[in-house]
């Protein structure tokens, strides 16, 4: 079942809310969708200061879908492994990363993550189970296909789990990786992520099918559409999906119409968006709110308790700013190590030294 | 002590760290069932399996990223590039992921991509390219490029064994042209950064690799014989990181500096070569650093054509009688 183009709609309706998810594990889920909020929000503050070295990309509107597929992989030490977007903050917070790594990335920190090398969520910890990307769309599906290969290799009951954006869909490396991943019968998880924009081009500048779940007819792997911005019909959706690829089922592609609420990056106005769709978008159709109305509604978790998760939040995002706001940009030097294991630096040039 | 060629002894590499370690797999479009297009891998699916000698579509960005995926997670993947000229097809891939995994997150990558390269075999423009300048620029990427037999092996097993991702690019026209013998039960592992002296000599020095080694050696010969003149041959055999040393070394002894390669002139590794010598050696030169490369054209399928092109015995042999009259 497709979803109009720019409207927000509930048209594909999930299960009974909260049917495989306990009281703790929905707190949870609402511990993660907050924490991305609220995280993103402290590094505009930060961006405005000019503290934020680079771009700051949101996921505002998108949350839901990132914290619901990670949230049904198998997390812990060498479990599941997932590839995240530029807008998945909320898919790492869930695997494990912690609010003061982004935070020291974004600021170019020297103790950040890749000691000031990448930016933003361009980072990885591969025993907890994610694998940041590199600006080329579409190259992280064939590595993901590698990582799953090596499940596969190795018989161990992981699985991978990669997202691609509408536009993503355009690469042809996302081609020649899910082709090669479906042929393979690999464990994974394509998440496309129709989020209707891909910097400023719309999807009918970028693709010829009106859902991207139609694509996956080309490669022989099952798809479903699903509404992004319903956190339980993506964590079902994921869930099937993951256990399917576990059990030695092959690659599954799922589709999340979703939509993004800020511009490409800061940086950018959205003049090419009408204010009436982000508006309809943020007033009827916002992940959290609707995650928050409808276990309230159904009586499943405490209201004080996400009042209690609101301010957890806001102080270990306080707690971490404070932490290496004021932390040092890396040595200039310390730019020549570690291109090679051997060689273990590269040369310093001679007019350096004169 | 057994007479192999140069594509046996990149077999018996392969086959030899395969059996040696698990970790080691291979991919690539026609390795399992047909043995690959030049039969390299000829056998390997028999003894090791499908799933460690896997038959890809034809996505060779598809190959080197999965490759690197596996690497990741401690695999030591091979890819087979059926020609070298389809690596442009992943050139993405190994220089914006693989080459700079290290570096920017602290990812193990250890890699090989190999495959079929080079001219004199009538191939035409896309079956006999030599892609070693297109990625020198890249750092994080290895390239070596054998040209004997005992190097061929020596080479791919210390690639494999490499925790960086490594090139290794073979001459076809190397592939059953050259033979020598090999000491069987001896471990063959040539040392990465590390070029040869392939002939002594005086009057000047010939850098060179892969086919135009030979070429080299035969010139060599005839100045020698025909002119009294003594040039040494330097193999490089790794490319990437470039032997310094050994050239800066070769230089002081001769003098004087040709550099021989099939890739074409503008771009190419001479050029690399000739700025590190003028950087390292400017005083001990006799004479200008001169280069005997293929023309800049794309690589025509006539013999006529291609003969002219590309570098031969008699270029060289000119080139170094003229240097050695500067």
């Amino acid at each position: 079942m497709a979803l109009p183009a720019t409207r927000p709609t509930g048209a594909v309706p999930s299960g009974p809310a909260g049917a495989a998810l306990s009281t703790d594990q929905l707190l949870e889920v609402y511990y993660y969708l907050r924490l991305t909020r609220t995280l993103e929000e402290r590094l505009v503050a930060l961006y405005r200061q000019t503290k934020v070295i680079g771009g700051l990309f949101r996921s505002l509107g998108q949350e839901g879908e990132s914290v619901a597929t990670a949230y049904a992989l198998e997390r812990g030490r060498n479990k599941d492994i997932l590839s995240p977007l530029i807008r998945n903050l909320g898919s790492m917070l869930v695997m494990g990363a912690q609010p003061i790594e982004i935070l020291r990335q974004y600021m170019a920190k020297a103790d950040s993550p890749t000691r000031g090398r990448e930016l933003n969520v361009h980072f990885n910890d591969l025993e907890k189970g994610y694998l940041g990307q590199i600006s080329h769309l579409g190259d992280m599906i064939p590595v993901m296909a590698g990582i799953a290969l090596s499940f596969k290799m190795r018989g161990q009951p992981r699985v991978g789990l990669v997202y691609i954006g509408d536009g993503g869909t355009s690469t042809g490396t996302f081609h020649e990786g899910v082709n090669f991943a479906a042929v393979q019968r690999l464990p994974l998880v394509v998440i496309g992520e129709y989020n209707h924009w891909a910097y400023s081009t719309p999807p009918e500048k970028q693709f010829a099918v009106k859902d991207l779940a139609e694509k996956a007819k080309g490669y022989g792997i099952p798809a479903v559409t699903v509404d992004g911005n319903d956190v339980f019909a993506v964590y079902e959706a994921t869930k099937f999906a993951v256990d399917r690829a576990r059990r030695g089922k092959g690659v599954h592609f799922i589709e999340v119409k979703t939509y993004r609420r800020k511009g490409h990056a800061e940086h950018d106005d959205q003049h090419y968006v009408s204010k009436d769709t982000l508006e309809l978008w943020s007033k009827s159709n916002d992940p959290i709110d609707r995650y928050t109305q409808r276990i309230l509604a159904a009586d499943l978790v405490p209201e004080g308790d996400l009042k209690e998760i609101d301010d957890r939040v806001r102080v270990e995002v306080d707690q971490a700013t404070d932490a290496c706001v004021n932390e040092p940009l890396p040595g200039a030097e310390s730019a020549l190590p570690g291109v090679y294991v051997d060689p273990p630096a590269a040369d310093k040039l001679w007019f350096k030294s004169l | 002590m057994a007479e192999v060629t140069f594509l046996e002894a990149l077999r018996q590499g392969l086959w030899e760290e395969m059996e040696r370690d698990e970790r080691v797999f291979i991919l690539g479009e026609d390795v399992g069932l047909y043995g690959g297009a030049f039969k390299v891998t000829d056998g390997f699916v028999k003894k090791f399996g499908e799933s460690r000698v896997i038959d890809t579509p034809i996505s060779e960005a598809a190959i080197v990223g999965a490759a690197a995926g596996a690497a990741h997670m401690g695999l030591r993947p091979v890819a087979e590039m059926q020609f070298i000229d389809f690596i442009s097809c992943a050139y993405d891939m190994l220089t914006n992921y693989v080459a700079t995994a290290r570096y920017r997150a602290g990812l193990s990558t250890p890699m090989v991509v190999r495959g079929p390269c080079g001219g004199y075999v009538r191939g035409g423009p896309f079956h006999s390219q030599n892609p070693e300048a297109a990625f020198l620029h890249t750092p994080g990427l290895k390239i070596v490029y054998p040209a004997t037999v005992r190097d061929a092996k020596g080479l791919i097993k210390s690639s494999i064994r490499d925790d960086d991702p490594v090139l290794y690019l073979e001459h076809k026209w190397l592939y059953r042209r050259i033979k020598a013998q090999l000491p069987e039960g001896e471990e063959i592992l040539t040392p990465i950064g590390q070029a040869r002296i392939a002939r002594e000599g005086k009057h000047l020095s010939i850098i060179s690799y892969g086919a135009t080694l030979w070429k080299s050696l035969e010139a060599a010969e005839q100045l020698e014989t025909q002119d009294g003149v003594s040039a040494e041959v330097l193999d490089l055999r790794t490319l990437l990181p470039l032997d310094d040393a050994a050239i800066v070394n070769t230089v002081k002894k001769t003098n004087k500096v040709l550099i021989v390669h099939e890739d074409t002139r503008t771009g190419g590794i001479a050029g690399e070569i000739a700025a590190r010598i003028n950087e390292q050696a400017f005083e001990w030169l006799d004479g200008p650093i001169m280069r005997v490369t293929a023309h800049d054209v794309p690589l025509p399928y006539a013999p006529t054509l291609e003969d002219f092109v590309l570098p031969q015995t008699d270029d060289i042999v000119k080139a170094a009688r003229w240097l050695a009259k500067y």
